[in-house]
């Protein structure tokens, strides 16, 4: 087998563990990451909300936020899983793309 | 890691932006000089392999997650300037599609996880590596090192960003605009759980994946020296 299929199936593989990062923390009850605190966290854990921040927090809307889809988040574990792999792909996919398609654009033919 | 928007002030987000311009314009002439065509392929799956890393968020328990970004393996493999533009597309895909990151942070996300984790992790793992064969031990171990410590690095600069917040932007109470934590606070924190947990989980995924390819294709790790230009 080429490398690079085998490369591509450990992406696979990858991909489909990828809920591991979302099950590892909830079981082990770790929160978020430090600095990436949302306005209602922030505001438990200084008391206040910087109105900076506030305003600038919700600028971007996007449209897989934090790797789940929007209004379900409710759903549960095994949702969000589904919805982390679902993004997974997404994410692996558009990346390899962008690249691809910029390396072409860049890339030496010869040899 | 990544910094959501809000957190850093106009200030900060603007130098970051201005000072990654340069930096992404040569990233595209080295890489448009040395790339080859047949290394574009290991160049998108490099960067879609540090975009799947980051979704591993590892807990400390009790406490907060992080997690391993990657940029040194790609930067070994095919060149820090490559890396640059292979961890930069990660970041925006993350951003944009995902909110993992503001977009007013991405030239300060780029600058610690594309520019100062791979250019740290890169020349480390050089500097270890001496004159030793690309198959011996000693190159494993200097991967997992570089990939150690650049991770550590950026962690710092990411600190450094967050904590000069309140000392660029208050209001006339005393109270922060932005990320509410000094330097006193988010060093600590982010460079102990770093040194502590995640730098392991950098080191090691990074030595790990190099033994692989050491065993499977040795030229793979062959950089040519005009790589780094």
């Amino acid at each position: 087998m080429k490398i690079m299929t085998k490369l591509w199936i450990a992406m696979g593989i990858l991909i489909l563990l990828s809920p591991l990062g979302l099950i590892l923390p909830e079981y082990f009850k770790a929160g978020d990451a430090w600095g990436e605190w949302g306005t209602g966290s922030i505001k438990e854990l200084v008391g206040y909300i910087p109105q900076g921040l506030e305003k600038f927090s919700s600028l971007w809307n996007a449209p897989i936020p934090d790797y789940a889809f929007r209004g379900q988040e409710v759903k549960g574990l095994p949702y969000l899983s589904l919805a982390y792999i679902v993004s997974a792909i997404i994410g692996v996919a558009v990346t390899a793309m962008i690249v691809l398609i910029f390396g072409k654009i860049l890339s030496r033919k010869d040899n | 890691m990544h910094i959501p928007d809000g957190y850093l002030g106009p200030a900060t987000c603007g130098i970051f932006y201005a000072v990654m311009l340069p930096i992404w314009t040569i990233a595209s002439k080295v890489v448009k000089k040395v790339l080859k065509a047949r290394q574009v392929p290991m160049l998108a799956i490099g960067a879609a392999f540090s975009f799947v890393v980051m979704m591993f968020n590892v807990p400390i328990p009790g406490g907060t997650t992080g997690h391993a970004v990657g940029a040194v393996l790609v930067a070994i493999l095919l060149g820090p300037w490559a890396a640059c533009i292979a961890v930069t597309v990660a970041l925006v895909v993350q951003a944009l599609l995902f909110g993992d990151g503001g977009i007013t942070a991405i030239g300060a996300n780029c600058f610690n996880m594309a520019f100062v984790e791979v250019f740290t992790g890169y020349y480390l793992y050089k500097l270890i590596s001496g004159s030793s064969s690309v198959a011996s031990g000693r190159r494993i171990v200097a991967a997992g090192i570089a990939g150690y410590v650049a991770l550590n690095i950026a962690a710092l600069s990411t600190a450094i960003m967050f904590g000069i917040q309140p000392l660029l932007h208050q209001t006339v109470s005393g109270y922060s605009l932005y990320c509410p934590y000094g330097l006193n606070v988010a060093i600590p924190a982010m460079l102990g759980e770093h040194l502590l947990i995640f730098g392991w989980v950098e080191g090691v995924i990074t030595a790990l994946v190099f033994k692989y390819l050491q065993k499977q294709d040795p030229s793979l790790l062959e950089l040519k020296k005009e790589v780094v230009a």
